[in-house]
């Protein structure tokens, strides 16, 4: 087990600033997911951490021991890739051994650790198959199975469910977190899926452009975004961006939308903002904000909207349903049957206690 | 009625295209099975007006001949010279590939320069080389036509070696290089077993290519180290032709090459690198 601190990292792909100045602490035993969008750096930075690529600036540190000039074997890392690099020559039981027989294990101990391995991965009766014999879940498995016989001090996961159907990918998701519970290593993710990060992580690292947008626990960075990057990022569907302009009136604060249609904002939301007026704002409400109107008073900070229901996409449990606000294209996460047909107006609810305003200059949120 | 009459229609087609590859495997083998009839005949046989089919009866002194005045040595000196060249060639071709497929060594057109060097017509070559081993004494020697022929072979070892691979998935090298090996491991347990049927195959062309070789062979060796095609040019003469000799001669040439070829066919039809990634 091993915390695993980087600082001042820095990574060139020839003109190109893969990494910029990094600097990152990740605790003992915590599962971290980096994500961010493709090209943001972050398996650039595992693999940095893996030794697969040397930083051109920076230290890291597995475990307390600085180790730039280590190569990966020397590490103590255990990886699982995308593409589950099973070595197709080898059978599945050859395929888990491998890193231990690399490392000259008693084949007493390998033998027992391959089997407590594939009963906790549901694998063995599978020992003796080629890896061309077994399914893509079942391949991911062995991949996992011979990372976690490793016992490694670290554990680096890079894209490992992207190739698999969205079922599969949910299970083996299940199964990934089960595992961190069960043996507790300190575990890196890579992943561009932002569902993934959620569900996963102690800690979400989102990165873009080489550096750290943020990083924080998953709820946090959900309802915290610091930047209209991380809160577009995060959920799905993702925050709706409404353009519109501050007016401060007393002691609240309104927006007002370019095409008309004012929305009064939630008092403990304009505490900050007693100097804003006119100035431009990106008004960021999720989907999940909005719900069908019913009778009676709305609570505090939740205000009425009626519109058009244009484009409906019923998923089963929810109903994503397109309508306009301020002349631009919003999507509303509904109940199942709260909108049936295109057309159709519907009386809406927008809590916007949980509304970010972000200031469309910087990207940063201010409210 | 129509199921009785669709497999008749079958059945001729079927028959027509085994007749059809019964009579074009007949005529490739003509030449094979008369060679191999004529090292079985005495001279009279040979010359028998109209051929005989058979001979009387399968005899070997043509065969004995050769062994008995120590001609098969050729094929020994063939053997040793064809191998041991392939051998380096292959050793030395492999980890040259593998430096330009995964270190990018010399940038994109080393191996483009490397495999032009193979391009070069042996004529334009083989007398500039003869004039240097002449001074440096290694004309009719094993070591000469070993280096020449690695020499040879290197560019094209090398360029087809580079191609399969690259074709290797780099995740394995790299799960290897983190599951502990260090880079030669990784080249000697990963992969070796995965380009493995490239090397077969690429092993039995350098092989051939050593063995077949007449040129080189003729105008560097003269008395001592005889390969195989330049000692079968011995048995044409003014007057006539060792036809007997000949065709014993080139059975036994022959059978190496054989082999060769039935363990290439082997590797070659294996596509070892399914099921390495997704699939």
């Amino acid at each position: 087990m091993a915390d695993v601190k980087l600082s001042g990292v820095h990574k060139y792909y020839g003109n190109v600033h893969a990494v910029r100045g990094l600097d990152l602490t990740i605790g003992d035993g915590e599962f971290a997911v980096l994500v961010g969008p493709s090209g943001c750096g972050k398996s650039t930075l595992l693999r940095t951490i893996a030794g697969l690529e040397d930083p051109d600036d920076g230290t890291i540190t597995i475990g307390g021991a600085v180790v730039n000039d280590l190569r990966p074997r020397e590490r103590n890392i255990a990886m699982v890739f995308q593409n589950y690099a099973l070595y197709p020559y080898l059978t599945v039981n050859d395929n888990i051994a491998f890193g231990l027989r690399a490392r000259k294990t008693p084949e007493i101990e390998i033998r027992k650790r391959v089997g407590e391995a594939a009963e906790m991965l549901g694998i063995g009766s599978l020992l003796q198959r080629y890896p061309r014999q077994l399914s893509g879940g079942q391949r991911q498995r062995v991949a996992i199975g011979r990372a976690i016989v490793r016992k490694a001090d670290l554990f680096l996961f890079d894209e490992p469910l992207s190739n698999l159907d969205a079922q599969l990918r949910d299970e083996m998701r299940t199964e990934i977190k089960r595992l961190h519970h069960e043996i507790t290593t300190t575990m890196i993710y890579v992943t561009h899926d932002q569902v993934e990060a959620m569900t996963l992580a102690d800690r979400i690292v989102l990165l873009r452009d080489g550096k750290i947008e943020q990083q924080g626990a998953p709820l946090e960075l959900f309802e915290q975004p610091r930047t209209g990057f991380v809160a577009g990022f995060l959920g799905s569907p993702s925050i709706n961006l409404i353009p519109a302009t501050l007016k401060i009136n007393g002691g609240g604060a309104a927006v007002v939308f370019e095409s008309g249609g004012t929305m009064t904002l939630p008092s403990a939301k304009t505490t900050s903002l007693t100097s804003a007026e006119g100035r431009q704002v990106l008004v960021g409400i999720r989907p999940q904000h909005f719900s069908r109107a019913g009778g009676g008073s709305l609570r505090d900070g939740v205000v009425a909207y009626s519109a058009v229901a244009d484009l409906i996409q019923p998923t089963g449990t929810r109903t994503f349903t397109t309508i306009k606000i301020g002349g631009v294209d919003v999507v509303a996460e509904l109940q199942a049957h709260d909108v049936s047909r295109h057309g159709e107006r519907i009386d809406l609810a927008i809590d916007l206690n949980r509304v970010v305003l972000i200031d469309p200059a910087s990207g940063l949120v201010i409210a | 009625m129509k199921v009785g009459k669709l497999p008749a229609r079958k059945v001729r087609i079927l028959g027509l295209r085994y007749l059809g590859a019964t009579v074009v495997t007949l005529l490739f083998l003509f030449p094979v099975y008369w060679l191999f009839m004529i090292s079985f005949k005495t001279p009279d046989e040979i010359y028998h007006v109209p051929p005989l089919w058979v001979p009387a009866q399968i005899q070997f002194s043509n065969y004995y001949v050769l062994f008995k005045d120590g001609d098969v040595v050729a094929i020994l000196n063939s053997l040793i010279v064809a191998g041991v060249s392939s051998g380096i060639a292959i050793v030395l071709g492999t980890l040259c590939a593998y430096s330009l497929a995964r270190f990018g060594t010399g940038g994109e057109n080393l191996a483009m320069w490397i495999i032009s060097q193979r391009m070069i017509p042996p004529i334009a070559v083989v007398f500039p080389i003869f004039l240097l081993y002449v001074h440096f004494g290694m004309v009719d020697g094993f070591f000469g036509l070993i280096l020449l022929y690695t020499a040879f072979n290197l560019p094209y070892v090398i360029w087809m070696m580079r191609g399969y691979i690259v074709d290797v998935p780099l995740e394995l090298e790299e799960s290897a290089l983190v599951d502990g090996l260090n880079r030669w491991e990784v080249i000697w347990k990963v992969v070796f077993p995965m380009v493995r049927s490239g090397l077969m195959a690429t092993s039995v062309f350098t092989f051939v290519f050593a063995w077949n070789d007449f040129l080189f062979a003729l105008v560097l060796t003269r008395t001592e180290v005889i390969t195989f095609p330049v000692q079968l040019t011995h048995y044409f003469g003014g007057q006539s032709n060792f036809w007997g000799k000949i065709a014993a001669m080139s059975v036994l040439g022959t059978l190496p090459i054989f082999v060769a070829v039935s363990v290439m066919q082997r590797y070659l039809v294996r596509g070892i690198s399914l099921g390495a990634v997704k699939g």
